[in-house]
């Protein structure tokens, strides 16, 4: 199955990605883990940003969203909506906006 | 004929000036990595088109860049910086213990003679080292974890190891500073270090003459005499002889002896630069006038050296890291402020000019000066 994510700008010019989207193959069971194991497999130069090295725990400034609803407090092996399972939906990586 | 190049940090991101032995002419690179905090970039004496720079994010968290020509291209290379062992406690600003939480590199040092080896001091206060050009970074644990590094406690910009000098006559003696802990030196390549704070009177702190927990701001040291270092802290510039046994006061006649920066020229060992500042909160220059200040006796004795720098209405902040010297013969100085000006001085200090006036705000400038 494809998988679709979206990144953040900053991300994606750090990883050097020129698409808006990534479509990852993943197989199931499709939790938060198992896609930013995929991502972070994928563009080595991302390990660290989205999930802190140390506590591989989601960075505080980020949040993720799917299906227009934020799921930034599920369990990080907790199945994804099947909308995102089945690339039907991204899986949005969004950062805080914040002054400054 | 040879050329400068002056390596940029800013809160905004990465920016590589470059200009021939005159210094009259520059040109001002695109931004490097827009939007990211670059606290610090700086190339391998051995070889310098090798860059490191220290990239970091409040969102995405740390990155080091690597550069092998010159800044033109740039990848991300290792950016996982983990403590030695169980990393224990230092002391919270309440005094309470408070874990050791990696936040950011502040500064970078590459090695005099390996391009792949680079050290990089970080928040919270400790020492890293690469010998692979970045790719991975292990912490030197001798020194967060020597005897008073529980008893360490942050300066109000956080507990940071910003200065990193490395001493050419000998390899196995390394100078570093740690906002709010102090000045430490090993001699033997970092296996063990010990506090180099006699001499520092700090007024603010409960024991004002303490082992540890001076907020020294910036040390400088001229590599054709290592074991003279010159101090900017908190308050008070300071001198030793002695590679940091023995401190003493050269703030002499300076109209403020708070600042973050010092440097040395290039070729006069004896000469000295500081930026006076007006604290303890205000941080922008005495009365709108902003002034270097130049010692040509190694302290004491300081001249304003205010020809081509703004002397009205200026009221920008000079940062610890955001000062240096060239290598031509009549060495440049440059430095950059809070408010995105980067002056030269192509003359040691007489006069200045402005390269750029409106970049982000800057954190830190390296010169380097090529062939």
């Amino acid at each position: 199955m494809l998988i679709r994510v979206e990144l953040p700008q900053h991300l994606r010019q750090l990883a050097g990605i020129p698409t808006h989207e990534l479509s990852l193959p993943l197989a199931p069971p499709i939790t938060l883990n198992a896609i930013l194991d995929a991502i972070e497999a994928a563009y080595p130069a991302l390990r660290g940003t989205i999930r802190d090295h140390h506590t591989q725990q989601r960075r505080p400034f980020l949040r993720f969203f799917a299906e227009m609803e934020d799921i930034s407090q599920l369990p990080l092996d907790a199945p994804l909506p099947t909308s995102v399972a089945e690339g039907r939906e991204p899986l949005l990586i969004i950062a805080g906006i914040a002054g400054g | 004929m040879s050329s400068v190049r002056l390596l940029v940090g800013t809160r905004k991101g990465a920016f590589v000036l470059t200009a021939d032995g005159a210094r009259k002419n520059w040109t001002v690179s695109q931004p490097h990595f827009p939007g990211w905090e670059l606290y610090h970039l700086k190339g391998s004496p051995a070889d310098p088109n090798r860059l490191y720079a220290s990239q970091s994010s409040g969102w995405f968290g740390q990155q080091i860049q690597r550069s092998d020509d010159g800044g033109l291209t740039w990848n991300p290379v290792g950016n996982k910086f983990a403590y030695d062992g169980t990393p224990g406690t230092h002391q919270w600003y309440d005094g309470t213990a408070h874990p050791w939480e990696f936040k950011r590199v502040w500064h970078l040092e590459p090695s005099l003679t390996d391009p792949d080896t680079c050290y990089a001091g970080v928040e919270d206060a400790a020492l890293f080292r690469t010998t692979d050009a970045g790719l991975s970074w292990h912490e030197l644990p001798g020194l967060r974890s020597s005897a008073t590094g529980p008893a360490w406690q942050p300066g109000a910009g956080g507990l940071c190891l910003h200065t990193i000098i490395l001493d050419k006559a000998n390899p196995d003696r390394m100078v570093i500073a740690i906002s709010a802990a102090g000045a430490f030196r090993t001699d033997d390549g970092g296996k063990t270090w010990k506090p180099i704070n006699k001499g520092l009177y700090s007024k603010y702190i409960p024991n004002p003459t303490a082992e540890v927990g001076h907020c020294v701001h910036h040390v400088a040291m001229n590599p054709a005499r290592p074991n003279t270092l010159f101090m900017q802290k908190h308050w008070d510039v300071m001198r030793s002889d002695d590679a940091g046994d023995q401190w003493t006061k050269i703030s002499g006649n300076l109209p403020t002896d708070f600042g973050f920066v010092i440097d040395t020229h290039a070729h006069q060992p004896d000469t000295v630069y500081v930026v006076p500042i007006k604290s303890d909160s205000e941080h922008f220059p005495l009365d709108g006038e902003l002034k270097v200040y130049r010692s040509r006796c190694g302290g004491n004795d300081w001249e304003p050296l205010t020809k081509g720098l703004p002397q009205k209405d200026c009221y920008v902040n000079v940062l610890r890291d955001a000062m240096s010297v060239d290598q031509l013969d009549d060495c440049g100085i440059y430095f950059g402020t809070t408010g995105g000006q980067v002056y030269c001085s192509p003359d040691g200090g007489d006069t200045w000019s402005a390269i750029t006036q409106n970049l982000p705000a800057v954190l830190s400038i390296e010169a380097q000066t090529l062939p």
